[in-house]
């Protein structure tokens, strides 16, 4: 790659005339070798067999735009794949599109796009089209980014609220609560030094293997914000059953616990990146949860409760660990950090 | 009506101390215990240290520290 | 744990048996509520056993004017408002400090030090520290003062909100209709004033005391506890936190909360005026009060039209008896303080207990 006579990003590299065209040659195609990308023209041809396709969008506007485990760049990769991934697809193309703050430091940029390089190329995923725009200063918080991704749709699978049933088992992929604790300990008021990191991650290597490998799973989700509250709540709004949740299955990292306890939060309410929720049929629970086990982003697999047909008002309910229950409502939106 | 949380000073100056809880360090002044040191644990409440805390007594109180022991020796367990 | 359940599950039952009537355990700490709540204890109790939540939240207790005060400060070009979390969300004149933080004067501190520090990183603008809380939290306050006024720092100043717990539980007991048989006390407060502060309590009123933690199994050890007491027949006040309570508390704390404040009467909302029962600084440190240095005067606020947040955190109904709760008001709308403060009664009713259809 060429080296960067820019040590900020100015103006005019959005402005789609020299420095645009430097931009793109200098940084962006030598980081997402395909043919594709090569042919700059102004949409990508792709030549899919199926025309069974599922197709997603995303903006990401995070703050900070470095954390530990990751950074926006691999974020945006990694939550595009993950929706097509849920949805019961195989992702293959992802459109990228930066929306840059002027005297944005290129050394950063660098290491985003590499990121965004290096998660999708490890993910067999090509960056296929894209778009840079610049704003003025003071107009992003440094860097924005959205994403549309295609994916592949799996032959004879169908995921849905429709397909849930009462008695389907409902497993998590792995422990909560760890991006969204990760971003808390990093912000800059009340951020604290600490050894958690993100679980960013891409789940489509995972999914795609438990829905070839099985029939039975109904239903799939990454629950980002609003963690696994939101989704089990969401599912209980558009099902119309309710939720059972057993507190003790439910695999969480102590040192996590211990940061969201710190600042007086609800753990099933902080966003997740590179977890899943599946329902699944009751017989193949078990098979689901063995081949997440080998998979080094289902270690930590664990089946923490079922649907259950409601009796009053569909709600999620939750034995706790010393044998009570309690309701799991759906989040507020934005958690703060208490004293008291 | 407070949230507190146990953790060890591992550093101390004066009446300034880094306290970690459970791999989460935070800064916290210990005005109130004056005679801390290193390696103890303490019971932090909006960024003051407000109790000693003996370590039977913790790992019998708190299940996250009674569990933290066996929970060391799990390495795969741990994903951040 | 199982084991430790089941004994204290046997201790309760024995007192409904012993008592045969309804046994009402009130608990003065917010934290102690969203605890029982977060951990299903309620679920696990005999039918017999009622826990009543009292004025132990601070940001449900803080009356509206002083709401209505620091969101007027928060408006000022010239203040910046240093808040813990607790506060960001309770609805005042024109919105709340969360409205306002788009402004960028409105900063969450996770300790009094740090607002402190936002102090002397912008000498340009008067901090002012929304000073909330009870006795746990006092002393951090305190020393943030004493700080201020050691290294001169002019441009820090508080809104004193602490209120004290024994006072209040003084007024509960007071009212002729309170139906309170025991207090589970709070821990983290028993941490500073030692659980011998509530010696008068037990002595006077006959009521049991014992302060627990807040893990689901000291909470229901102190009801154990309590039941105990009650089947004996006694009423003292005594300690199961035994991890970080003793008799007599941190004398530093308190001795450093003595030299910076000094009691003055207390607002409660929805119980009203409880003598002796807030912490106002003392002469020798009326510079840090905002009140003083703004010129601002004490109001008396408008109680909000069928709010019934009084009567919720004197334990004489529960939440959903109040005909708003779930209707015109839930966390998404709140209209009163109990709603607002994630641990408010009604909040926490509302997040971990059952709905109702309507709602």
């Amino acid at each position: 790659m060429k080296k960067n006579e820019f040590d900020k990003v100015l103006l005019a590299h959005g402005g789609g005339g020299q420095l645009s065209d430097q931009f793109i040659h200098d940084h962006i195609l030598p980081r997402f070798k395909n043919t594709t990308l090569t042919e700059l023209t102004d949409a990508a041809k792709l030549n899919l067999d199926s025309k069974s396709l599922c197709f997603t969008t995303d903006s990401y506007v995070i703050k900070p735009l470095f954390f530990h485990g990751g950074n926006i760049g691999k974020l945006a990769v990694c939550g595009t794949i993950n929706d097509l991934a849920v949805s019961g697809s195989k992702p293959v193309a992802l459109s990228l599109a930066l929306i840059i703050e002027e005297g944005f430091p290129f050394d950063s940029l660098e290491k985003i796009l590499d990121s965004i390089a290096e998660t999708a190329s490890q993910n067999n995923v090509s960056i296929v089209t894209g778009d840079t725009k610049t704003v003025e200063s003071g107009a992003a918080d440094g860097i924005f980014i959205n994403t549309a991704g295609i994916g592949v749709r799996l032959e004879g699978v169908e995921l849905g609220f429709n397909k849930i049933a009462a008695g389907d088992v409902i497993i998590i992929s792995g422990s909560i609560g760890d991006h969204g604790m990760t971003i808390m300990s990093q912000r800059q008021d009340i951020g604290f030094h600490s050894r958690i990191k993100s679980d960013c991650a891409a789940l489509a290597d995972l999914t795609c293997k438990l829905l070839t490998s099985t029939k039975g799973i109904k239903f799939m989700r990454d629950p980002t914000r609003g963690g696994l509250a939101a989704t089990l709540n969401e599912i209980v709004r558009q099902t119309d059953l309710s939720i059972l949740l057993n507190e003790l299955d439910i695999p969480i990292n102590p040192t996590v616990q211990a940061a969201a306890d710190a600042l007086g939060l609800d753990i099933l309410n902080i966003a997740n990146e590179g977890k899943f929720v599946a329902v699944v049929s009751p017989e193949i629970a078990l098979e689901c949860i063995r081949i997440c086990k080998i998979h080094p982003l289902g270690i930590q697999a664990s089946v923490i409760g079922k649907i259950v047909e409601t009796k009053d008002v569909p709600v999620v309910e939750m034995t706790t660990k010393i044998g009570g229950r309690r309701i799991v409502q759906m989040p507020y939106g934005r958690d703060l950090p208490r004293i008291c | 009506m407070c949230l507190a949380i146990p953790a060890r000073i591992v550093k101390l100056e004066g009446d300034k101390a880094v306290v970690d809880a459970m791999g989460n360090e935070f800064h916290a002044r210990t005005t109130f215990l004056p005679d801390v040191k290193i390696g103890d644990l303490v019971l932090i409440h909006a960024g003051f240290a407000i109790s000693t805390i003996e370590e039977e007594e913790a790992k019998k109180t708190w299940q996250l520290i009674a569990e933290i022991d066996q929970f060391k020796d799990t390495p795969n367990k741990v994903s951040g | 744990m199982l084991e430790r359940i089941h004994k204290a599950q046997l201790t309760m039952d024995a007192a409904c048996e012993a008592l045969a009537r309804q046994i009402n355990i009130m608990e003065v700490c917010g934290t102690h509520t969203v605890a029982i709540f977060r951990s299903g204890i309620r679920t696990t109790l005999p039918k017999q056993i009622k826990l009543l939540s009292g004025p132990g939240c601070p940001v449900c207790v803080t009356d509206q004017s002083y709401i209505d005060t620091i969101l007027t400060l928060a408006d000022r070009k010239d203040i910046l408002i240093a808040t813990y979390g607790d506060m960001i969300r309770v609805p005042g004149r024109g919105g709340s400090l969360e409205t306002r933080q788009s402004l960028g004067n409105v900063k969450i501190v996770l300790s009094s030090d740090d607002a402190v520090q936002i102090a002397k990183d912008n000498p340009g603008k008067t901090v002012v520290f929304a000073a909330v809380g009870f006795e746990t939290t006092a002393p951090a306050t305190a020393m943030a003062v004493k700080q201020a006024a050691e290294e001169k720092i002019e441009n820090f100043c508080i809104l004193s909100g602490h209120k004290l717990v024994v006072p209040a539980m003084h007024a509960l007991l007071s009212d002729k209709n309170n139906k309170i048989d025991a207090f589970l006390c709070p821990g983290h407060v028993s941490v500073i004033i030692g659980y011998g502060a509530f010696h008068e309590i037990a002595a006077q009123y006959g009521k049991p005391c014992v302060v627990a933690g807040f893990e689901p199994m000291q909470i229901i050890e102190g009801l154990a506890q309590i039941c105990r007491q009650l089947i004996e027949c006694r009423a003292i006040a005594e300690s199961i936190y035994t991890a970080v309570v003793n008799e007599k508390g941190n004398l530093v704390a308190q001795n450093i909360v003595n030299e910076i404040f000094e009691p003055a009467d207390g607002f409660w909302r929805g119980v009203g005026k409880i003598p002796k029962s807030s912490l106002a600084l003392r002469e020798k440190y009326s510079k840090f009060d905002a009140m003083k240095r703004f010129g601002l005067k004490e109001t008396t606020a408008q109680e909000l039209t069928g709010c019934h947040c009084g009567q919720v955190l004197c334990g004489l109904i529960d939440p959903p008896q109040c005909a708003l709760f779930g209707n015109a008001c839930t966390p998404m709308h709140p209209v009163g303080p109990c709603m607002v403060s994630s641990e408010g009664a009604c909040s926490a009713w509302f997040k971990y207990g059952r709905q109702k259809k309507n709602q």
